[in-house]
C-alpha cells in the first residue's frame, strides 16, 4: 500500500483485498471480551476534523484505540480556519507533536492531498472525507459489508456483482470513492440520479448511469442510498423534496421489487422519509447498522496496514 | 540623458541593424552607425521589438501592498520587456474615481520603470449597481480610456449597454471580464471530466461564452467598443471570430479580445495536483481550448496577449485549493511563453508578436505614445530579446513582490536582455538598472 490513503484510486485490487482480509480479522476481535490489540502501541493517531462528523470521528477513534495507539482529537471547525492558513499551521503543530498518522476530514476537496504533498507533515495521511471529492474508508467499509453478504466464501469475491448507488452523486464523496473501489473489485456499478445530480463527465468513470430507479433495482445485488443534504433542496437541483422522494427514494413499494438476496445500504446519517423510508431502513434487508460496526474494523485495518509497515522514522520498510 | 547605440539588433527578427536612441526617440536606424558618444549595446543575435504594452495588469496598489506595489509591479514589467501597463481597477479603494486613478498614474510616473495607464472601474466599487464617474476618470490627468470591473463581470445587461454607450463620448472601451455569475457560483476550475472527479466546483465554458455573445450583440447594437478580457475557451474564439466577420460587413462598432499567456500554455489537468498555484480565473482549460486560442491568436481573431499578472502573497496560495486566491504572475514570463507557444511552432513571426503585444494593445488602450513601429522618430520604447537561450524559471528571482508563478522550475525559451523606455534603459544585461 502507499503511504497515504487519499483516494480509493490509490488502492490496487491486491491492496483492497488485503484491507478486506485484515478487516475480517479485526472484525472477529469485536466479538471477544477484550477488544484490544497491541499493534500500534506507542504510535500517535491524530483525528483532525475541520468539519463536524461525530460518526466518522468516533469510528476512527475506536479503531485507533483498539490497536493501542494514542489518539488525539483535534476539532478545528470554526471561522478561524475558514481562510485556510490554519490547515498548514495545524499540520505543523501536529507534526511537532509527533503524529504518526493524521486522519483528516475537511470541507475543501483536496485538503488531505495538500496535507500529504506540501511538505508540511511527514506522517501518513488518511482521508476521512474531503469536500465533494472522496471518502475512501467509507468505500472500504461498504465493500467489506458487501463482501460479507455477497462475496464471502465464494471464489469470485464481488466479481460481477451489481450495485446501484442512488441519489446526490454530484456532491457525494461516498459515491466517488465507491465508484472507484467497487470497480477495482470487479463490481458493476450503476449510478442512479436525476440528471442535475450527476457530475459532468460521469460517462468517463466506467460506470453505468440511469435516471430511472425502478428500471435498475430489480437487477441489483445491493442498493446504496445517498443522503440528500438540506442545502440541495434550495439549489434548484430538483423541484421539491416530495418529487425527489417519489422518483429516487427507496420505499416499501420499490423494496418489494428487489431480488430476494439484495441488501440495502446507507452511509448515514439518513434523512428518513426523504431518500429512504423508515420501513426500508428498519427492514431485514437493511445492513445500515452493520456498516457502522464494519467501519471500525476497516479503519483498524487501514491504520494497521499504513503504520505497521513503517519503521520509527516514518519511512516505509523495504 | 544617455544616448544608446544598439548594434546589430534584428528588428522584428530581420537583418542585423543599428538603432540610435537619443532624446527619447529613435534618432537613427542603419548599419554601421557611429556611436558619437552614445553607450554601445551589442545586440548581436537579439531580436528588437517595440516596447511591450500590457492591457491587463494587477499592480495591487492601493490596498494590497503586501502582494505588489506600483514600484515592484512595474519593475517586473520592465524585466518582461514592457514599457506600458494598464493597471486594473480592483484595488482597495477601487479605482472608480478620478482621485484613485490619478494616484496610481502618479505612482507609476514616480517609479519610472514603465508607463502606467490606470484602468477605471465601470461601476462604483465594482458592485455592478451603477456607473462610476467614467467621464471624470477620462478627463483626469490619468486620461483613462479603458474601463473594466475585471475580477467581476458587468453581468447586468442594461448596465453593460449603458456603459458601452456612455464611453463613446470620450472614445473609451469597456473591457469585460466575461463570467456569468450564476453559472459560476463557487466555481473552482474548468468544468469537465476532471472537475467531476476532483470534486471541485466547475466553471463551465458556457458562462464565458454566453456573456461574450451577449456583449458582442450589445456593442453592435449601440455601435461602441468592446474588449473581451482573457478569452479562455474554444467557443469564445468562435464567437469573437463570427462577431468580427459581421463587424466587417456592418462597421461602426469594434470588438477586440485578449488571451493570457497561461491559457496558451497550461491546461486544467494541473488542478489534479490540488496545488492552488494553478488556480486562476478564468480557469485553465483543456488542450482543445489551448489549440483554439493559439489558432485564434495566429489568425487575428484574438488581437492581444495580455498577462493578467495577478500577484498574491504566499499565504494566499500555501493552503487548500478552495481557500486560495485566483491568479498567477505573468509579466516576466509572457514573452517567453509567446515564443514557446506561437513563435517556435511557426504560428506567429516577430512582427506578429510586436502587433499582438505592443501595437494592438496600445491602439485599444488609445495610448498614442506606445506601440509605434521601430522607425526613426518613434518614441524610443525598445525591447532586446534573446530567443536562443533557455532558462529555468526561479520564483525567487522575480522582480515582483509575490512569488506565485506556475512556471517555477519550468524551462522556457528566451530572455529579455534590455528594455528602453523613452530611450532610458530600465533593463540592461537582463538586470534592472535601478536597484
Amino acid at each position: 500500500m502507499k503511504r497515504h490513503l487519499l483516494s480509493a484510486a490509490d488502492l490496487t485490487r491486491d491492496d483492497a483485498e488485503l484491507v478486506l482480509a485484515t478487516a475480517q480479522e479485526m472484525r472477529s476481535l469485536a466479538d471477544r471480551p477484550i477488544k484490544k490489540l497491541p499493534a500500534l502501541r506507542g504510535r500517535t493517531v491524530v483525528n483532525l476534523f475541520f468539519e463536524d462528523s461525530t460518526r466518522t470521528r468516533i469510528s476512527f477513534e475506536a479503531a485507533a484505540k483498539r490497536l493501542s495507539a494514542d489518539v488525539i482529537n483535534f476539532a478545528a471547525k470554526g471561522s478561524s480556519v475558514s481562510k485556510g492558513e490554519s490547515l498548514k499551521d495545524t499540520a505543523l503543530t501536529l507534526e511537532a507533536m509527533g503524529a504518526d498518522a493524521v486522519v483528516v476530514r475537511h470541507p475543501a476537496s483536496g485538503a488531505p492531498h495538500r496535507l500529504a504533498h506540501s511538505g508540511w507533515v511527514r506522517s501518513s495521511v488518511v482521508n476521512a472525507g474531503d469536500g465533494t471529492h472522496e471518502h475512501p474508508t467509507q468505500a472500504l467499509l461498504d465493500a467489506f459489508t458487501l463482501w460479507q453478504h455477497l462475496g464471502q466464501g465464494t471464489r469470485s469475491g464481488l466479481d460481477g456483482r451489481r450495485v446501484a448507488i442512488v441519489g446526490d452523486v454530484l456532491h457525494s464523496r461516498v459515491a466517488r470513492s465507491n465508484a472507484l473501489l467497487l470497480q477495482t473489485l470487479g463490481v458493476q456499478v450503476t449510478l442512479v440520479a436525476p440528471p442535475t445530480l450527476l457530475p459532468v463527465g460521469v460517462e468517463s468513470w466506467g460506470v453505468e448511469t440511469s435516471f430511472d430507479l425502478d428500471a435498475v433495482i430489480p437487477q441489483v445485488d445491493a442498493v446504496m442510498m445517498l443522503r440528500v443534504q438540506a442545502e440541495r433542496m434550495n439549489g434548484g437541483f430538483f423541484p421539491t423534496a416530495r418529487e425527489y422522494s417519489r422518483r429516487y427514494g427507496l420505499d416499501g413499494r420499490r423494496m418489494a421489487t428487489l431480488p430476494d438476496h439484495t441488501i440495502v445500504m446507507h452511509p448515514g446519517p439518513m434523512v428518513r422519509g426523504m431518500e429512504i423510508t423508515a420501513e426500508v431502513a428498519d427492514s431485514t434487508r437493511s445492513v445500515i447498522v452493520e456498516q457502522v460496526t464494519n467501519g471500525v474494523a476497516v479503519r483498524m485495518a487501514v491504520l494497521y496496514l499504513l503504520l505497521s509497515g513503517m519503521d520509527v522514522e516514518g519511512e516505509t520498510a523495504p | 540623458m544617455t544616448a544608446y547605440l544598439i548594434k546589430n539588433a534584428e528588428i522584428l527578427g530581420g537583418e542585423p541593424t543599428d538603432l540610435l536612441l537619443r532624446d527619447g526617440v529613435i534618432a537613427e536606424i542603419g548599419t554601421s552607425l557611429d556611436a558619437g558618444g552614445a553607450d554601445v549595446v551589442d545586440a548581436t543575435g537579439l531580436v528588437a521589438l517595440p516596447g511591450l504594452v500590457d492591457l491587463h495588469t494587477h499592480l495591487r496598489e492601493p490596498g494590497r501592498e503586501d502582494a505588489e506595489t506600483v514600484e515592484t509591479g512595474t519593475r517586473a514589467a520592465a524585466m518582461g520587456g514592457f514599457t506600458a501597463v494598464h493597471a486594473m481597477a480592483n484595488t482597495d479603494p477601487v479605482a472608480d474615481t478620478a482621485g484613485v486613478v490619478e494616484q496610481v498614474w502618479r505612482l507609476g510616473r514616480e517609479a519610472g520603470h514603465c508607463d502606467v495607464y490606470p484602468v477605471g472601474a465601470v461601476t462604483v466599487g465594482l458592485a455592478g449597481q451603477r456607473l462610476a464617474e467614467l467621464g471624470a476618470m477620462a478627463d483626469s490627468a490619468a486620461r483613462v480610456r479603458v474601463f473594466s470591473d475585471d475580477g467581476r463581470c458587468v453581468s447586468d445587461a442594461v448596465l453593460m449597454r449603458r456603459a458601452l454607450e456612455y464611453v463613446k463620448a470620450f472614445d473609451g472601451v469597456i473591457a469585460q471580464h466575461a463570467q456569468e455569475p450564476r453559472l459560476t457560483e463557487g466555481a473552482q476550475m474548468n468544468e469537465g471530466e476532471l472537475s467531476g472527479r476532483l470534486g471541485l466546483t466547475g466553471w463551465p465554458a458556457v458562462a464565458e461564452e454566453a456573456i461574450i455573445a451577449r456583449d458582442c450583440l450589445l456593442a453592435a447594437h449601440v455601435g461602441s467598443r468592446l474588449h473581451v478580457c482573457h478569452v479562455s475557451t474554444a467557443g469564445s474564439v468562435e464567437i469573437v471570430r463570427d462577431a468580427k466577420a459581421r463587424l466587417g460587413r456592418e462597421g461602426g462598432w469594434d470588438i477586440t479580445a485578449e488571451v493570457c499567456p497561461h491559457h496558451l500554455l497550461l491546461t486544467d489537468d494541473l488542478a489534479a495536483t490540488y496545488d492552488p498555484i494553478y488556480k486562476v480565473n478564468p480557469p485553465l482549460r483543456t488542450h482543445a481550448d489551448v489549440a483554439a486560442l493559439r489558432a485564434g491568436l495566429a489568425d487575428g481573431t484574438i488581437d492581444v496577449v495580455a498577462t493578467d499578472h495577478a500577484p498574491h502573497p504566499h499565504e494566499d496560495k500555501d493552503c487548500e485549493w478552495a481557500a486560495a486566491a485566483f491568479g498567477m504572475l505573468g509579466l516576466e514570463t509572457a514573452l517567453s511563453i509567446v515564443q514557446e507557444t506561437m513563435v517556435d511552432p511557426g504560428l506567429l513571426d516577430w512582427a506578429g508578436v510586436a502587433e499582438r503585444m505592443s501595437s494592438a494593445p496600445a491602439r485599444i488602450g488609445r495610448v498614442a505614445d506606445h506601440g509605434r513601429p521601430l522607425q526613426v522618430g518613434s518614441p524610443a520604447h525598445v525591447v532586446l530579446y534573446d530567443p536562443a537561450v533557455r532558462r529555468t524559471v526561479q520564483a525567487a528571482e522575480s522582480a515582483s513582490l509575490s512569488r506565485n508563478t506556475p512556471y517555477r522550475g519550468m524551462q522556457l525559451p528566451g530572455r529579455v536582455v534590455a528594455t528602453f523606455l523613452r530611450g532610458h534603459a530600465t533593463v540592461l544585461d537582463g538586470k534592472l538598472t535601478s536597484q
